[in-house]
């Protein structure tokens, strides 16, 4: 998918990927709003300028690999896979309701084009790590990268860290790893329920190239991605500062808004909020209907 | 009667003993052989859980994963997706001891090819004491979608396991034992996943066995034989999926039956065997193995002794049953 948009066509995919983050929300009646909203940037980066992948052969064996593990984000990559052509966007309305392919925690096996399944938190880096180390050491493949997404209060379970040593002792460049760094996890901020600081001395101390980046800024995302792929003697992890929330003012930065959804009022008051950036500006833009 | 060939010499003195988990060392690097996607990970404990014979095969194979059972089978999971048939191994109470949501989510739910292996399982582990002995390991494993859980009775059988896993497709956990065992079956005698075995035919009762506790099972006939108890002996290496046709046929024939295990009976094999029994052919059933306790630091014989499961122990549990027990379904 490389190359093809320009800067400000990718900013229009993030608006509409954050809109039908929100009628999905809605329509579900739960599920989570900050963490999607906050990674919509990073998703539009992925899906349509970082990643090779074919929607039409979601198996095609030169793919990219995309591994969520904080699965409970799992609307922003559900709309972006719509957005990129893996399934029709009426059936993102389906998200949670029973005999939907789009599960409240993604399964591999009920959507093509996922590659996991997850949602107890912790496990995404080490299948990263598998699948990496089977490219690198195994396999000979070059052209390949595993890119995976885990949440920062995520970064409390040992597994992640276990995964951060396997993959600094091979030198998994392979991977790329993003931190959606948000600073919010259910019980509050991450600083105050369980510090990560220093997190940037952390990961680079296992051997890791770390990359600090305005996670919602696309451009800082695709150029960080780019410098990763290029580092071929170490793993790179993309500690990306997003808003939770980002672009609904009301759930901005509010960790109350981690595992909620919005009601049907608050629903039609956050889409006003995207297509008017929060009151900045009169006209609404357009949206997908 | 199945056509299972018992080791002729198996009530010798000088039976031939093995541990078990040194036949699943000769079944992976068989596997390895047959198949370039068969790969291996262990946990810090690549001699002891014999992976080291695959290991000195294949060493680009082969990956070190540390003490670290929750990645391992995470790791385990990634390469399955990249196509790879990993063998992930540590000793039984580490794996999936510890890791057992991680196998649950990202094996089981995941439905990726990953192989469990749980060495060290069960009594035998002995001086190492309770922290050790995994005895919840079989009712951890049969209670998961997709799983598949063998229970090899000697290594002859933790061999073809082995070869049968790494070609099934599935997610699957083979729980090994560390100290010699007597050798119960031929090169020639069948194995397949999800067969059981009927060793003896029976009239009185059927004893139902697994892993190691089918030779205790044999012996234990011989010495009600003497007594003029007629027991049927029934192999069931294979805990899930369970054979219910050959189950259920022998205790048809039998009208009782006893199941012996080590490890816990609560959700156990005995767990598996009542389960079924109780809604296909209501049969009474004694379960023998680990009564709801943990283990504690002794030789494997003492505490196969202290604990029951020796064959004069089992042939006087049951004794006690049948004495107390009627027969139900003689004549179906």
């Amino acid at each position: 998918m490389s190359g093809q948009l320009t800067t400000s066509q990718l900013q229009q995919k993030a608006e509409i990927i954050r809109e039908d983050i929100i009628r999905m929300l809605e329509a579900a009646g739960s599920g989570h709003s900050a963490g999607p909203l906050g990674l919509a940037d990073i998703f539009t980066a992925l899906y349509f300028n970082i990643m090779n992948f074919d929607p039409k052969n979601p198996d095609w064996e030169d793919r990219d690999i995309f591994l969520l593990s904080n699965g409970h984000c799992i609307p922003v990559q559900y709309a972006a896979m719509a957005e990129a052509g893996f399934f029709d966007k009426e059936e993102l309305l389906t998200l949670r309701k029973f005999g939907s392919r789009l599960q409240g925690h993604p399964e591999r096996e009920r959507l093509p084009g996922l590659e996991n399944t997850s949602g107890p938190l912790g496990s995404g880096l080490s299948q990263a790590a598998g699948y990496a180390y089977s490219m690198q050491y195994m396999d000979d493949i070059k052209h390949r990268f595993v890119y995976v997404v885990m949440g920062d209060g995520e970064l409390d379970e040992g597994n992640i860290w276990e995964a951060a040593m396997f993959a600094g002792k091979n030198k998994l460049s392979h991977i790329i790893a993003f931190i959606d760094r948000n600073n919010i996890q259910i019980d509050g901020n991450t600083e105050d329920v369980m510090p990560l600081e220093d997190l940037k001395g952390k990961w680079e101390s296992f051997g890791w190239h770390v990359i600090e980046i305005d996670g919602n800024n696309i451009e800082s995302v695709i150029d960080a991605a780019s410098i990763g792929r290029a580092i071929t003697n170490r793993p790179t992890v993309i500690i990306a500062h997003t808003i939770p929330g980002k672009g609904v003012d009301f759930m901005e930065y509010d960790y109350h808004w981690h595992g909620v959804a919005p009601n049907s009022e608050q629903a039609k008051d956050a889409l006003h909020k995207l297509r008017t950036l929060n009151g900045k500006i009169t006209h609404e833009g357009q949206g997908v209907q | 009667m199945s056509d299972y060939i018992l080791n002729p010499d198996l009530f010798s003195d000088d039976v031939k003993q093995e541990p078990i988990r040194a036949g699943f060392g000769r079944g992976l690097k068989a596997a390895g052989e047959a198949n370039e996607m068969v790969i291996a990970l262990c946990a810090d404990l690549t001699d002891s859980t014999q992976m080291s014979l695959f290991k000195e095969a294949f060493p680009n194979r082969f990956v070190e994963v540390g003490v670290a059972e929750q990645n391992l089978v995470t790791l385990g999971s990634g390469f399955a997706r990249a196509g790879k048939i990993p063998f992930v191994s540590s000793y039984a109470a580490f794996s999936p001891g510890r890791n057992w949501e991680q196998i649950r989510t990202t094996i089981a739910l995941n439905n990726q090819p990953v192989k469990i292996v749980g060495s060290h399982a069960g009594l035998y582990t002995g001086a190492d004491g309770a922290t050790h002995q995994m005895l919840e390991d079989i009712t951890l494993m049969r209670v998961l979608p997709n799983m598949v859980v063998i229970v090899p009775g000697d290594s002859l059988e933790a061999d073809k396991a082995t070869r049968l896993l790494a070609e099934n497709g599935k997610p699957s956990y083979l729980r090994l034992t560390r100290e010699k065992t007597p050798i119960i079956s031929t090169d020639e005698s069948p194995f397949e996943i999800g067969k059981a075995y009927v060793l003896r035919e029976g009239t009185d009762i059927s004893l139902m066995g697994t892993g190691t506790m089918t030779y205790q099972l044999l012996a234990a006939a011989n010495i009600l034989a003497e007594q003029g108890i007629n027991a049927e002996v029934v192999h069931v290496p294979t805990i899930k999926p369970l054979d219910n046709e050959t189950i259920v046929a022998s205790a048809r024939r039998t009208g009782r039956v006893l199941t012996a295990e080590e490890g816990q009976i609560k959700g156990g094999f005995g767990g598996a065997v009542a389960e079924l029994l109780s809604e296909q052919l209501p049969t009474p059933v004694k379960r023998v193995g680990m009564q709801d306790r943990f283990g504690e630091s002794g030789t494997p014989a003492e505490l196969l002794d202290y604990f029951g499961l020796t064959p004069e122990k089992i042939a006087e549990t049951t004794k006690d049953f049948i004495n107390n027990t009627a027969q139900y379904h003689r004549d179906y």
